[in-house]
């Protein structure tokens, strides 16, 4: 399964040329407003552009303002999934129904579709819930359904709209882990503002802003070395790639970082660690008797972003209140220690 | 006097007396608002009071009240059915596409709502009578459409649909798309979009609709008589049986009226149950 589209909504100030290669998950980064659900929407066909063409796998899916004549394929046919922000889980449906409906759209029969839904909730831990009516689920099982409903239906290829958003910081890393698994060889589209999303499920990332693509490529290469504004925005979260140990991983410094490590990750394989600019706190003294990661360095830059200060060193970037900033009297060429805590760590098999 | 007991009983009644604090309605707006009560109310009790409770049973059972009351039942239950049939894609043409002309087409659709029923009725008249616009066409088939049972559900379809197409519109409105996108994504065409998902949805909303058109059907007078006129058992429903026997038995008249008054209310209570909502919920 492949995606070829391109198209301009100049209502929206929208124009983009967009791609997914077979097997392949898409992260979509961009701040509010940069055009990231109207890809989505022109992809699903919840949207219709002007001009454009989008082909899925040779089909045509839309085509708009071209030499041929004028094609639309609507949503119902199109074979794509889209799992919007918010679950959206047929009210009036018990979960079981609703991740059923899918199956019996395409004119499964009752049993096979039932057959077919209890795998999929099986597959996102969510048996237990098959009679629930949704009212009754929490946030974060609500999503489980909500995936389960989506690859239930057997999309050729699947679009996630933040999936995480609206969950409490709790839930989401056990959502992450269910997509990391099910995502495996699949080809799929992820908007996101969350790097982290980016670096654990991606194997490409396009960033987006005024409406049009700024930035793509390997994930890894667009962290380490951002170019559009909101990617360098992001500060390049910090990665810290070696190898796994018990409990985290060893760089090729010979630092120890520790870390929560992802499940089934064993000591000795190849594994990278990341952690937000946010999650780091700097001292001048090392704070004793900690069992957190830390690190010494000397300042390069201080760079203000939006309302906080962006402290670098090195490859190593930090986010303080500009009132830290004064207090350490931090200034380039001024020696302190990054320290972040194990649980700020994700690691994760490279 | 041991204060140390006294003041634990105090303060187990403190929590109940808490309750949320609303914006607060101006103090001349109370009585307003009981004289309009009032005003509804009273002539209820007036009527209630001139009925003659020793006949009633008699009353309400003569043959001609039988009839009408049956005839009222069974054309309001065909009406409320056409108007569903007709008004549900009615609701959806409107709520759910867009055209040009859409605001006026809903203005004319929303017409009988405004308009005289006498007006109506005549309108139907010279539409549907033997020598109306479609009259003709009809009596080539053997159908005499005016002055019959089939006339008298015509004349309270058209008073009652708008009921039905505001509620159903105003719901579908409530609703929003995002379900129906939803389950187009999952491969649902727009016919199982609409079986599955659009109309359980808006069955609140649907059901309050038939309600309302259903007493609209029942209350129904100048129409009918305009365009049925006064056959017992074949096009005198229960408000023209009233009308009628007002100038020869005040009291059989009264008693009718009582009856009509007690399904009302039976069902302006059975939709504020069934939606939970007040009745003016879809019209808006």
């Amino acid at each position: 399964m492949s995606l070829e589209l391109t198209a301009r909504l100049p209502s929206r100030g929208f124009e983009a040329d967009f791609g997914v290669a077979d097997g392949e998950t898409v992260a979509v980064l961009g701040p509010n407003g940069a055009g990231k659900s109207t890809l989505l929407g022109l992809i699903s066909g919840l949207l219709r552009p002007g001009w454009g063409r989008g082909q899925l796998d040779g089909t045509v899916l839309f085509s708009a303002g071209q030499q041929q004549p004028d094609r639309w394929v609507p949503a119902h046919a199109r074979g794509i999934g889209l799992m919007a922000q918010e679950p959206l889980l047929f009210p009036h449906l018990s979960v079981l129904a609703n991740v059923a409906y899918g199956p019996r759209s395409r004119g499964a029969s009752r049993a096979e579709a039932d057959k077919t839904a209890r795998h999929w909730l099986a597959e996102l831990d969510a048996s237990e819930l098959a009679g629930r009516r949704p009212a009754r689920l929490s946030g974060g099982q609500a999503q489980r359904v909500a995936v389960a409903r989506a690859l239930a239906a057997e999309p050729s290829l699947l679009l996630l709209d933040e999936p995480m958003s609206a969950l409490d910081i709790t839930a989401a890393p056990a959502l992450r882990r269910l997509l990391r698994r099910v995502l495996e060889g699949r080809s799929a589209v992820l908007v996101t503002h969350e790097p982290l999303d980016a670096l654990l499920l991606a194997d490409r990332v396009v960033v987006m802003e005024g409406g049009r693509i700024v930035e793509q490529g390997p994930v890894r290469e667009v962290f380490a070395r951002p170019r559009s504004s909101f990617a360098a925005g992001m500060t390049g979260l910090n990665l810290v790639t070696g190898t796994a140990t018990d409990t985290g991983l060893v760089d090729s410094d010979g630092v120890h970082w520790s870390g929560e490590a992802e499940a089934g990750l064993r000591p000795g394989d190849p594994a990278a660690a990341a952690f937000r600019p946010a999650s780091v706190a700097l001292f001048t003294d090392l704070p004793a008797g900690s069992p957190r990661n830390a690190v010494a360095a000397t300042v390069t830059d201080l760079v203000p972003h939006g309302g906080l200060v962006s402290v670098r060193a090195g490859w190593l970037a930090a986010e303080v209140t500009p009132a830290a900033v004064s207090d350490l009297s931090l200034a380039p060429g001024e020696r302190v220690h990054f320290v972040v805590k194990a649980a700020e760590v994700a690691i994760y098999r490279r | 006097m041991d204060t140390t007991t006294a003041a634990p009983d105090t303060v187990t009644t403190v929590p109940d007396a808490t309750t949320a604090v609303r914006a607060p309605v101006p103090y001349w707006i109370y009585p307003l608002a009981a004289a309009g009560a009032i005003f509804v109310l009273l002539p209820l009790a007036g009527m209630a009071a001139r009925v003659n409770w020793q006949e009633f049973p008699q009353l309400v059972t003569s043959e001609a009240s039988l009839a009408a009351l049956g005839l009222s039942l069974r054309t309001a239950t065909a009406s409320t059915a056409l108007c569903i049939v007709l008004g549900i894609p009615m609701a959806l043409v409107l709520a759910r596409s867009s055209f040009p002309g859409q605001q006026v087409l809903r203005s004319l659709v929303l017409l009988p709502l405004v308009l005289p029923p006498v007006v109506g009725g005549l309108a139907l008249l010279y539409t549907f009578g033997r020598r109306g616009l479609l009259g003709g066409t009809f009596e080539a088939f053997g159908l005499e459409i005016a002055f019959s049972t089939t006339a008298v559900v015509l004349a309270q379809t058209f008073v009652a649909l708008p009921f039905l197409v505001l509620s159903l519109e105003g719901a579908l409105r409530t609703a929003g798309t995002r379900y129906e996108a939803a389950a187009a994504t999952l491969g649902a065409g727009p016919s199982r979009v609409l079986r599955t998902v659009t109309l359980p949805l808006v069955l609140p909303g649907l059901v309050s609709g038939a309600v309302l058109s259903f007493a609209r059907c029942l209350g129904e007078f100048g129409a009918t008589l305009t365009f049925a006129g006064s056959l017992q058992g074949v096009t005198r429903t229960l408000p023209l049986e009233i009308y009628l026997q007002r100038e020869t038995d005040a009291d059989a008249a009264v008693a009718l009226s009582l009856v009509l008054v007690v399904v009302a209310v039976v069902v302006v209570t059975l939709v504020h149950r069934r939606s939970g909502l007040p009745l003016a919920a879809g019209i808006r």
